[in-house]
């Protein structure tokens, strides 16, 4: 069996970065001390990581610095599940008397299932629509916004379908009617240019091994002024925002993985945008019956989502995967869950194509060779398992 | 990642007689598309009425056209009736095993065929009369009520989980969840008392205390009344595994008609109250 990778799933995670290993490696071993200690061993550890903090401030375009230069906007977290969680316990927490949150059916599940649980705890949750290209109901959105929500919780990015939401046109919104802005932008944290300084935006999430840092370790931006109430209590570390000695070695990664991306950014955009048309108009050319999804003007450059009606994605992707070739689906099969991806069903994309539905993702690091074998691979596979469908007919 | 053994994904990669028999003695269609996966199956039967081709077309993921192309090897060669015994069960057994929340392709394969032998008989299909007997409790899949009590019998099952493992009910919006664990407990209900009765072909197994009870209770409400009519009574003497010794009163004691008294009375009324496997002796 062929072994050699394809590796076109960057959505779910993504390799770590040569560059971001080598700039890690004197962390997990000779500089393993703790940056709250005194001594230099420890101590010079910390200004190693407040250079890692700037990093990724300037990703965000985040440019304020305190006083002594640093740039506290950023709290290091261990993902962005944990970065999500903070800012809505935070939201409501310090907004005691507003007991709502709105957000849409298309965030990931680190916001839906805690917006559920927020639910069962007595707060409000109003969850907005999309239409079939997933595009947000942002009339509803105004609606559902009042005097009682204490935050509006937004994905800038859309991690199945790749589309690209009015973030800061809904952070005004939100802040008309007094409430927090909080967004996920795990996904789109160095595919898409931020610019902070600029922004209405309160706070944000961002996740390390989405662009080529390692697993573990994210980020949380509050913006300056902004009241925040720490999530994980414990000691004084990040100024007493989260608790819990810091995970140097993959915050120095975070750090330069940010600088990566930022100053590679145009560049990357145009490559994984090329990668992507190609792989869609390659495989529109080859097999019938395919539906490409998302808003095709307001979408990630390197998110492909594509329908193959009338057979289930787990199958397909096992097919692949017999090709060495890695992508994810929204299919009920391959989740564990019985129903298929809640975002294709909140589009309301008919099951037929809802279940064989792939995504495809790519990175700085996939080539042209690479989609063009998936290309060739992917007619085959589609066929066979058509052949077997009883709902295909030719 | 789901963790199929060789031999489902064997089947997966090769699946054995894909497609759909041409004029076909039966046809068995299953499952719907919003489940995530359909069977339709077809076979036809040779001179001696055994299954000479069975096919099958599948849409959902490997383990459900894994376990369809198992069961289509499960078919050839098979009389009806013995193809009629297949359940799940087999399926899997033939798979060697398929993850729990995969148990629902197999169960999707016994469907096909139940529902392709009903359509060789012309019978109205079984399974079609459950989808639409009853209330249905799990919105999101169509199950009913009857379909599950059903799906809880056969396949001996004790939580909530292994009823979604095995239907898919309450295995999308959890809404249902409650009302399926009030169903799993009434039949976990029946099923406990069932087995606390005694099994009927069991006698010699039961407790003496359970048998003694029972036989007696028998005696005197059925056979001790009849047997008045004459001016004659029994009484209980014992009981050894299957056998009651009992002895005859008054008239019948002696009377050259006991033997047949016996046999045709006492121990008819006993099988028939009690169990079938009991004989009576007279001491």
């Amino acid at each position: 069996m062929k072994r050699e990778v394809i590796y076109a799933d960057n959505n779910a995670t993504t390799c770590v970065a040569p560059e971001v290993f080598e700039a890690m490696r004197p962390y997990l071993f000779e500089k393993y001390g703790n940056p709250s200690s005194i001594y230099t061993f420890g101590g010079e550890l910390a200004a190693d990581i407040e250079r890692a903090r700037i990093e990724v401030a300037e990703l965000l375009g985040a440019s304020w610095r305190n006083n002594l230069g640093q740039a506290t906007e950023i709290i290091f977290t261990s993902c962005g599940t944990e970065s999500d969680n903070a800012a809505l316990r935070s939201a409501l927490e310090v907004q005691s008397g507003r007991r709502k949150i709105v957000t849409s059916k298309v965030e990931h599940p680190a916001i839906l299932n805690l917006c559920r649980e927020l639910e069962r705890e007595g707060y409000t949750v109003e969850t907005i629509g999309v239409d079939g290209d997933g595009r947000l109901d942002m009339s509803a959105l105004e609606r559902a916004v009042d005097s009682e929500t204490a935050l509006v919780t937004l994905m800038w990015a859309n991690n199945e379908i790749g589309n690209i939401y009015p973030v800061e046109e809904v952070a005004r919104i939100a802040h008309r009617a007094g409430a927090l802005f909080h967004t996920d932008a795990v996904q789109a944290a160095g595919k898409v240019p931020m610019n902070m300084s600029e922004s209405e935006i309160d706070m944000l999430s961002i996740s390390g091994h989405k662009l080529h840092a390692p697993k573990g370790v994210g980020v949380l931006y509050v913006r300056r002024g902004v009241r925040f109430r720490p999530f994980i209590i414990g000691g004084h570390q990040e100024k007493g925002r989260r608790g819990g000695t810091e995970n140097v070695a993959s915050i120095i990664g975070l750090g330069k993985a940010c600088e990566l991306a930022r100053k590679g950014m145009a560049e990357e955009i145009a490559h994984v945008k090329k990668l992507r048309d190609r792989l869609e108009t390659g495989i529109a050319e080859r097999i019938p019956a395919i539906r490409i999804n998302g808003d095709k003007s307001s979408r990630l450059p390197n998110t492909s989502s594509i329908s193959f009606e009338y057979i289930e994605g787990e199958a397909i992707l096992l097919l692949l995967d017999q090709h060495g070739i890695c992508a994810s689906s929204g299919s009920a099969c391959t989740t564990g869950s019985l129903e298929p991806s809640h975002v294709l069903r909140a589009m309301g994309l008919p099951y037929t194509a809802a279940h064989g539905t792939l995504r495809f993702s790519f990175s700085r690091y996939n080539t042209v060779e690479e989609v063009d074998r998936i290309i060739e691979v992917l007619p085959s596979v589609i066929s066979t398992l058509r052949k077997m469908s009883p709902y295909w007919k030719e | 990642m789901w963790d199929y053994n060789e031999k489902v994904m064997d089947h997966f990669l090769h699946p054995r007689n894909i497609g759909e028999v041409e004029n076909a003695d039966g046809v068995g269609e299953v499952g719907n598309v919003s489940c995530g996966d359909a069977l339709k199956l077809s076979f036809k039967l040779d001179k001696d009425g055994k299954i000479s081709e069975a096919k099958f077309k599948t849409f959902g993921c490997a383990s459900a056209i894994a376990s369809s192309s198992a069961l289509t090897e499960l078919l050839i060669g098979k009389t009806l009736e013995e193809a009629e015994k297949i359940t799940n069960k087999d399926i899997v057994a033939e798979l060697g095993e398929l993850p729990e929340e995969k148990l629902h392709c197999s169960v999707m394969g016994m469907e096909a065929l139940q529902a392709a032998i009903a359509d060789y008989r012309g019978e109205k299909v079984a399974d079609g009369e459950d989808e639409h007997e009853g209330r249905i409790v799990c919105k999101c899949f169509g199950v009913t009520d009857v379909k599950l009590r059903k799906v809880i019998r056969e396949n001996n099952i004790k939580t909530l989980q292994e009823v979604t493992n095995y239907c898919k009910a309450g295995g999308a919006c959890s809404s249902c969840l409650d009302d399926i664990q009030k169903i799993l407990d009434e039949e976990l209900k029946v099923k406990h008392d069932e087995s606390s009765k005694q099994p009927d072909n069991g006698f010699a197994t039961w407790p003496l205390v359970q048998k003694v009870v029972k036989v007696q209770e028998v005696v005197d409400r059925e056979i001790v009344p009849l047997l008045a009519k004459d001016g004659g009574g029994m009484e209980l003497v014992d009981i050894v595994g299957s056998t009651v010794r009992v002895r005859l009163q008054g008239h019948c004691s002696g009377c050259p008609s006991a033997g047949v008294t016996i046999k045709h009375l006492v121990e008819d009324k006993l099988r028939e109250y009690v169990s079938p496997d009991i004989m009576v002796e007279s001491v």
